[in-house]
């Protein structure tokens, strides 16, 4: 049925990124789904962002991804939360429309040159000589190709449950993919089972929003994207706070014989972070209530998502719990909320490009990958992508380091230490978050865009202004004497900081926790007219000098490590002197790198010294011979 | 590459130790805490040169030595290199290493000068096995005595600190992660409360962190088990088996029942125990109570127990007491005959001897038990220290950081960063274990708050 660069399976949030960006990166890119309606769909949340969600969003954003720009047309509400607690993890999260944004995604997909859609169920993947050699679709067409990326999510092997009914199918009712993974198995992938879930959707009519806490959006609204302009962001809807209460959990608990996750037909492992209300009430008994979201779905739906109260009870059982909550005491419920199971890899099987060490051409991205949330996936997707078309066209592998980004460090997270739950990106899990900033994204990342081709010369040279009046300002403000006076030292003291006695930088003084850029203004008389976005940046490296600057030193010394290459496919116990635990960890991940080798647990310093000498020997032998 | 130091002279008893400091700061570590007595310029002196001069600690003396300057890439690992050759003694060895330490030079792995001259291009490439095993056996060997620490009471403390770090990075996580969920708010008061627990925790462990210590002044041991199992017997059959009895300690009061001996290597600071078992009287019941403390505050307890007749519920009770500490049952007269249930012991305790006291029979395999736990036998005093030192320099790095904290937080610095140097701190205590901290603070989060859409 045709040849193509690259094939992607799915056409979630990970499917399109990657579709998206191998197309333009000049690949012809075929992209597969079950469902044409059903292009970025959000069976969940209708919502992106949130806590280092809103990192990974920016980040993608940074790169050339689509997933910011498509938030921004479609946001219904927007806040940046965190504030107050510090900018590392200021995070951005939107409430989105979600029929619009599946509209979006799937016309920006239509138009993309080089990308064709088409709705069909992939049922085997082909491949000859450890590399892949192209799709088959379960009504037997071929399609010959040289990368598929899988990106299934729930979709593989799908499996709903809802008490004691459980059923084939995809999320929102769509049809399941039922034969891939037989054939990935075959080709030698190892399979697992996830599960995960979702709650019911209600209709608003029925819902008594006047006894329930409001939750409005900011007043002054920052877009994801570095592309978006500021100028006519306006948040159309509010959010609503409710609680359960003890009649909610009793309801809960004289049921649980009914619910599939405690009779066990459920098997998938289930994620820690989005445990079920029943779990929620089980593990935390002593809580008296939990708290619940009412987010709208979008502007042209009446449809409410009831964040907090996934379940895989009755749905008889779903009503009368809902029924006992303020506020939803009439409750109409539309759409039942479920458990879903579905297969996935074990990401150690994977390379930090997601490429399958074992079949060239097969990457990974998204839920099947073992990870969770529309932007986990979407990162994933992007960078499955652009290494699909880096290799097709003969380039070096886009491969983003811990320190450089979220996005590396749950790609590093993922293919070195695996995960045994659904994996959630989170501010704790990176060492480096004062360095990697939502605000600062474009600078760590965008320079890598532009250089792989996802990102006009225009916007490149943009940043470069931006970085370029950041420091130009930083050297002033650093430079600039200020001396004491009357009227300053009253504002210090105003502000409970020590007045000054002799004269002192004004970086000084924007470096007290006390203080700030802007506030200062009146006491710097020549400041140039700057941009909110510049402002902040010279602020922030004021006044985290000394903790970026020891960062940047500890990044400095692990990259070192990650730039010793390890070769793939080597057979660690074969390795003079390392303890047989060490060779057989080495052996299960293939790291590539001696970095990643030394991140992965059991692995002691001493292995690490070993792999140094030993592959500096081997180097020594490749010059000889 | 980072500057390293280590001591590098063989671990047989001599006349003289070598200090090896190698890296590109060797020369500045070694003028930091060198004072040569012709007041010649450290940092001036050529390669191959010497200087006699003393090792200070922040001007106060510590020993007279001879300081060899080696420049790169003429030394051993072909990086400069500072090599000062004091009195062999091990409390000077080691107190003249730990002043590098705090000047700037790391803990040197295992192995590692050898790997840095190999990487150095300094030996032959078909030397690298030869490297490697340098490597692997003292890495094996490392390893074996870190995990003997484990089980020291050391480690039990620092374990104890990075628990609580891990609650506080916790609730930081939860706090920072979670803002929609209704968890508690972290108050900087109570943070800064809960991080100076952790702070004089930490400080009282390197103020009585002294790894030459249990070799100077040995190891803090308590003889325990009920009446008439012959502990006083054993006390008096080990304090008199050898006759070289360690000199006191200035300062150190001793009671009449404590005595210092040497068994071979190791030098034991016994206590004998009152007979610890049930009773009304309330004046033997205060000794017996002193009894427990002693041992719980020891770092080795010899337990004795009667050979000749079965265990009574006094030595159950005992055994439950004392089942977690660091532990050699001896079992008694075995002079007579043996009726003890030995296997109900055995499910307890793993170092277990048989001797008799009185016949002063068995107390060679005693000291060869002693030997195993504190891995003296098989692994050299020098690494012995090398692990000591490098676990104390992990708790050191950590009360630093916890400082820091405490003071970046009464300065009013935001959480995010704050946040960023509790990480630090409980990375270095983390060391200690070699677990990885996202993974233990995130573990942490999901245990104790209820999160999540």
């Amino acid at each position: 049925m045709g040849d193509f660069d690259v094939a992607v399976v799915g056409a979630g949030h990970a499917g399109v990124e990657a579709a998206l960006a191998s197309a333009r990166l000049g690949c012809k890119t075929v992209m597969f789904t079950i469902s044409l309606d059903q292009i970025a769909n959000m069976p969940c949340n209708p919502s992106i962002g949130g806590t280092a969600k809103g990192h990974l969003v920016r980040e993608i954003d940074a790169l050339g991804g689509e997933m910011g720009k498509a938030a921004d047309k479609c946001f219904i509400q927007s806040r940046m939360l965190n504030k107050g607690k510090g900018p590392a993890v200021h995070s951005l999260r939107v409430q989105a429309d979600r029929t619009k944004y599946h509209d979006y995604m799937k016309n920006v997909c239509e138009k993309q040159k080089n990308l064709y859609i088409k709705q069909a169920e992939i049922s085997d993947i082909i491949v000859e000589d450890g590399c892949i050699k192209g799709v088959r679709t379960s009504l037997g067409a071929e399609y010959s190709v040289k990368a598929v990326i899988i990106a299934t999510g729930t979709y593989l092997k799908g499996k709903i449950h809802i008490g004691e009914v459980s059923y084939e199918s995809g999320p929102d009712s769509s049809l399941p993919s039922r034969y891939l993974s037989a054939s990935l198995k075959e080709k030698g992938v190892e399979l697992r089972r996830f599960k995960t879930g979702t709650p019911c959707r209600v209709n608003k009519r029925s819902i008594n929003f006047d006894i329930m806490e409001r939750q409005d959006g900011d007043e002054n609204i920052v877009p994801f994207s570095f592309d978006t302009l500021t100028d006519g962001l306006e948040n159309k809807v509010s959010c609503y706070v409710t609680y359960t209460n003890s009649n909610t959990h009793e309801v809960i608990l004289s049921n649980l014989s009914r619910s599939p996750l405690y009779s066990g037909r459920i098997e998938g492992v289930g994620p820690r972070y989005c445990p079920s209300i029943e779990d929620k009430i089980v593990r935390f008994s002593d809580k008296p209530r939990h708290q619940l979201f009412v987010e709208p779905m979008g502007l042209t739906t009446e449809e409410y998502y009831l964040q907090g109260m996934s379940s895989s009870l009755p749905e008889d059982v779903q009503l009368s719990f809902l029924q006992t909550i303020e506020g939803l005491e009439d409750v109409e419920i539309m759409r039942p909320a479920y458990a879903i199971e579905y297969d996935c890899c074990d990401p150690i099987q994977l390379l930090p490009t997601l490429e399958f060490k074992r079949i060239g051409g097969l990457y990974g991205a998204g839920q099947f990958n073992g990870s969770s949330g529309y932007e986990e996936a979407a990162a994933q997707g992007l960078v499955a992508g652009v290494n699909a078309a880096l290799k097709i066209r003969g380039k070096e592998p886009m491969i983003l380091d811990r320190a450089s980004s979220y996005i590396g460090t749950l790609i590093d997270d993922l293919v070195t230490k695996g995960c045994s739950d659904p994996y959630r990106m989170m501010t704790s899990r990176s060492e480096y978050r004062l360095i990697l900033r939502q605000d600062n994204a474009d600078q760590r990342l965008t320079p890598i865009g532009y250089k792989i081709g996802l990102i006009s010369t225009k916007r490149y040279e943009r940043l470069l202004r931006k970085i370029e009046l950041t420091a130009f300002e930083l050297k002033r403000v650093s430079n600039l004497n200020i001396a004491p006076s009357a009227k300053l030292n009253a504002f210090l003291e105003e502000r409970l900081t020590a007045p000054i006695s002799s004269g002192c930088k004004l970086a000084d003084l924007i470096r007290r926790p006390q203080l700030g850029y802007d506030m200062l203004n009146p006491f710097d008389t020549d400041r140039p007219e700057l941009p909110a976005d510049i402002r902040e940046q010279v602020e922030l490296q004021i006044k985290y000098e000394g903790y970026i600057s020891k960062q940047l030193a500890q990044i400095n010394n692990i990259r070192k490590l990650e730039n010793k290459k390890l070769p793939v496919g080597t057979d660690y116990s074969l390795v003079y002197g390392l303890r047989l635990e060490a060779a057989e960890k080495l052996n299960k991940v293939q790291p590539v790198s001696i970095g990643q080798a030394s991140r992965i647990s059991g692995v002691s310093p001493a292995d690490i010294s070993l792999l140094t000498v030993w592959l500096e020997h081997r180097k020594g032998d490749a010059n000889v011979s | 590459m980072s500057t390293v130091a280590a001591v590098s002279t063989p671990d047989a008893p001599g006349g003289i130790a070598v200090i090896r400091i190698s890296g590109e700061d060797a020369v500045k570590v070694a003028e930091r805490i060198f004072k040569p007595f012709n007041s010649e310029k450290i940092s001036e002196m050529d390669g191959y040169t010497c200087a006699y001069g003393i090792a200070h600690d922040g001007g106060e003396r510590i020993d007279d030595c001879i300081l060899t300057i080696f420049r790169a890439p003429h030394s051993y690992t072909g990086e400069n290199t500072a090599e000062l050759s004091c009195h062999g003694g091990i409390y000077v060895t080691r107190k003249i290493l730990r002043t590098i330490l705090k000047n700037g030079a790391e803990p040197a792995q295992p192995g590692e000068f050898t790997k840095r001259a190999f990487l150095n291009g300094k030996l032959d490439l078909t030397q690298a096995e030869a490297v490697m095993e340098i490597i692997s056996a003292k890495g094996e060997r490392e390893l074996k005595i870190a995990e003997n620490l484990r089980e020291g009471a050391v480690f039990r403390r620092a374990k104890k600190c990075s628990d609580i770090l891990i609650k506080i990075l916790g609730d930081l996580a939860a706090w920072a992660d979670y803002p929609e969920e209704d968890i508690p708010a972290v108050d900087p008061d109570n943070l800064i409360r809960e991080l100076t627990d952790v702070r004089n925790r930490l400080s009282s462990l390197v103020e009585n962190y002294d790894c030459g210590r249990m070799l100077r002044e040995g190891i803090s041991t308590a003889i325990v088990g009920r009446p008439n199992v012959g502990k006083s017997t054993l006390f008096n059959c080990l304090s008199g088996c050898e006759r070289s009895i360690v000199t006191d300690i200035a300062g150190t009061t001793r009671d009449v029942i404590e005595e210092t001996v040497r068994l071979g290597d190791i030098v034991l600071r016994l206590s004998d125990t009152a007979g610890i078992h049930s009773t009304d009287d309330l004046i033997e019941g205060i000794g017996i109570d002193i009894a427990v403390k002693t041992a719980q505050s020891a770092e080795l307890v010899i337990a004795v127990f009667d050979g000749s007749c079965p265990l009574t519920e006094d030595d159950f009770n005992l055994i439950k007491k004392i089942k977690d500490m660091n532990c050699v049952v001896v079992i008694n007269k075995t002079d007579v005959k043996c009726v003890i249930n030995d296997n109900f012991l055995k499910s307890y305790f793993i170092h277990i001897v048989y001797l008799s006291a009185k016949e002063n029979e068995g107390t060679e395999k005693l000291k060869s038990e002693i030997e195993n736990i504190f891995s003296i036998s098989d692994a050299s005093v020098n690494s012995v220290c090398a692990a000591n030192e490098r676990q104390k320099r992990c708790i050191e790095c950590a009360l630093e950081c916890v400082d820091n904290s405490i003071s970046a937080l009464r300065s009013g610095e935001l959480l995010d960063a704050v946040n960023i140097i509790i990480d630090e701190a409980e990375q270095h205590l983390l060391e200690l274990t070699g677990e990885r901290i996202t993974n233990a603070v995130v573990d942490n989060v999901f245990s104790r708050f209820c999160v999540g859409k």
